[in-house]
């Protein structure tokens, strides 16, 4: 027996192509949907994973520091080194801001780290170029995407910073590439006003007579110093002692510390669950949306050409072919339409998935749960053609 | 030919009514006929007199309403089917021609006319042998190749004679096959089912409107007003 869907797809072919295309732009889209679901959750992986921490240690009743503000002051890391089970603990501070360079400015994640070798918490993992951060001001390691360049001086706030180091895929949950700079340094941006609010303070502080006692010499003085400076950090990156498990170093912290403590499960868990929960929904009903478009299309499709063939139907009815047979050759090429189009969709997403500004993440799995889907719906989308098909009457090959 | 008993076509009696109480209509009231096996014969009437009923009920895609049908051996309606597939019955003991040759666009001349015995369980090989001693026998074997929107009107007809033949069934029906054709095609065409009904010992019917064939049959049956009437025709024509 010969194929008569596949007879009727290489003398259409034309028609087939054109429509399989369509379609594949549309599964590319798709496919690149769910590729930047996954990627969002990628970054925030590899956020976690680049951190270097087991534990979040944050300020009480916060989900930070990624999720929710969160601030600490920076002297609570010595009482956590203390803590059974601790290995390492440093200070980080996060801020997303405008990074300058020159005439053009970069959304960045400026992340404060206590400067140190590799394997300290919260400095970057490795470099693909120059040196980690070991100098106490003023030094920079960028993420390659930022596009600075070593050697580059970038401008934050007032500071300038020289790049000394370059990493790779070092992003913040939303996407933005990371600038590592000193602690100091970023406790000061966060911080820094400028002068005339400067000004303005002292001029405040001056005139409240509780800070400006006639007879307590140097009392404003103190004041207006503890003033300008931040002691402020969002939060303390910990690493446990081989051995441990994360849960049974945190608890006592949590007790004894007054803090709040999340494992690397429960960060995963808050930023998935909530940073980019409300994100992973938009891009759930995308899907849906272009579920329902495509399975439109190939009903649309197959119905039309089902109906341009009413009179070979018939005939072919009449001269003794099978419901069955004829009922196969339209899922057949319903399903040979949806192959068509998810190779080109698969082409599509992998050529234009590294143009996308995010990380778009090309699961196979999603590719493989992608093509199952669009069978589905090229079977579901080919019903009502095949029962247009049943219905012919081999009697109408003959006529009145 | 009345004593060709259990060969060819036979029908007794037959009768068609369509739909049910004030809006019934007897299409057919009773027909008897009879072809042999080799035989071609005309069936002529007026418009609207039962003749495409009759040839439908005779292909087994509707349902008389009483009477008895003989096709080859079998008989197949007695006051009701007497065979259970009637699908099968179509693909193996009967083959139709259409006023239009309705070939099946996608495929070639060959498969058009080897999809029938594929049909039925032969394989492709043994299959488009066949097709190809038929469409030899019917001259148009240089176009084997060709697709069905490359041919003639004559040719495609010509196509869909060797698809009604090509799984030797004892009988054919025709229905207006000269229709689109001149009349020099139109008489090659009935000179080919005449030889094919006697080459391949088939009974064939052809229903027509059309003047320039009906002087060749020399059987006509005559349908008006729901019953045949069976008249000698002049058989001229195929010396
Ligand atoms: N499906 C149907 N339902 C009801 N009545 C029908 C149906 N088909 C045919 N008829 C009626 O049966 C009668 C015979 O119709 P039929 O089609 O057999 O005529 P015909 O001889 O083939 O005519 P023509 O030469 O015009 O093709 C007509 O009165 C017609 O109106
Ligand atoms: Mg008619």
């Amino acid at each position: 027996m010969i194929s008569l869907a596949g007879r009727d797809i290489m003398h259409a072919w034309v028609k087939f192509v054109f429509t399989g295309v369509g379609l594949g732009l549309l599964i590319g889209v798709t496919l690149t949907m769910a590729g930047v679901y996954r990627g969002m959750v990628d970054d925030a992986r590899v956020l976690l994973d680049n951190s270097g921490a087991d534990l979040w240690v944050v300020q009480q009743d916060t989900l930070g520091p990624y999720a929710e503000p969160s601030s600490l002051y920076d002297d609570v890391y010595r009482g956590i080194l203390g803590m059974p089970g601790v290995d390492r603990a440093a200070n980080v501070t996060y801020l997303t801001m405008q990074v300058r360079q020159g005439e053009r400015d970069v959304r960045a994640m400026v992340v404060g780290v206590v400067p140190g070798g590799p394997g300290e918490p919260g400095q970057p993992g490795y470099l693909i170029a120059g040196r980690q951060i070991t100098r106490g001001h003023y030094e920079a390691v960028v993420d390659i995407a930022t596009g600075f360049k070593l050697g580059d001086r970038i401008q934050i706030r007032r500071n300038h910073y020289a790049v000394i180091g370059l990493t790779r895929r070092m992003v913040s949950s939303g996407g933005d590439p990371m600038v590592f700079i000193p602690l100091k340094d970023a406790q000061e941006a966060q911080f820094l006003k400028d002068n005339d609010a400067i000004a303005r303070q002292r001029r405040r502080t001056a005139g409240n007579p509780a800070f400006n006692r006639p007879g307590t010499p140097g009392l404003l003085d103190a004041v207006i110093a503890s003033q300008s400076v931040n002691p402020y950090i969002n939060a303390v990156l910990v690493q446990i002692k081989p051995g441990f498990i994360p849960e049974e170093v945190a608890e006592p912290i949590r007790r004894w510390k007054r803090l709040q403590v999340y494992t690397r499960a429960q960060m995963e868990g808050i930023l998935i669950g909530k940073l980019i929960a409300t994100a992973a929904k938009q891009i759930g009903m995308f899907l849906v949306i272009l579920a329902i478009v495509s399975a439109a299309i190939v009903a649309f499709i197959i119905y039309t050409l089902t109906l341009g063939k009413i009179r070979e139907i018939a005939v072919l009815k009449l001269i003794g072919t099978r419901n069955s047979t004829i009922a196969g050759m339209i899922l057949q090429q319903a399903l040979g339409l949806g192959m068509i189009g998810f190779v080109v969709g698969k082409i599509a997403a992998t050529f234009w998935a590294p143009i996308f500004p995010k990380y778009v993440l090309l699961e196979p799995g999603d590719a493989v749960r992608g093509f199952v889907a669009v069978m589905v719906i090229c079977v579901l989308a080919s019903f009502l053609a095949i029962r247009a098909a049943l219905k012919v009457d081999p009697a109408e090959a003959i006529g009145g | 030919m009345a004593d060709m008993l259990g060969k060819g076509i036979r029908i007794e009696g037959l009768h068609k009514r369509y739909g049910k109480g004030d809006t019934a209509v007897d299409a057919l009231k009773g027909v008897d006929m009879q072809v042999a096996p080799g035989e071609t014969v005309g069936l002529i009437g007026p418009s609207g007199s039962g003749k495409s009923t009759l040839l439908k009920c005779l292909g087994a895609v509707i349902e008389p309403t009483a009477g008895r049908m003989t096709l080859g051996e079998d008989l197949i309606y007695d006051d009701g089917w007497k065979i259970p597939d009637l699908r099968a019955l179509r693909r193996d003991k009967i083959g139709f021609v259409f006023q239009a040759p309705y070939l099946i666009p996608f495929l070639d001349v060959t498969d058009n006319v080897a999809l029938l015995p594929m049909l039925a369980g032969r394989s492709n090989a043994e299959s488009r042998k066949r097709a190809l001693e038929l469409l030899e026998a019917l001259d148009v074997a240089h176009r084997a190749k060709a697709m069905p929107s490359q041919l003639s009107g004559g040719e495609q007809q010509r196509i869909s004679i060797a698809r009604a033949l090509v799984n030797r069934p004892p009988v054919i029906l025709a229905d207006e096959p000269t229709a689109p054709l001149d009349s020099e095609r139109a008489l090659a065409v009935i000179r080919i089912l005449n030889q094919m009904a006697r080459q391949y010992e088939t009974a064939i019917i052809v229903v027509t409107h059309d003047e320039k064939i009906i002087p060749t049959f020399k059987r006509i049956y005559h349908i008006r007003d729901g019953k045949t009437e069976e008249e000698a025709g002049e058989g001229r024509a195929f010396e």
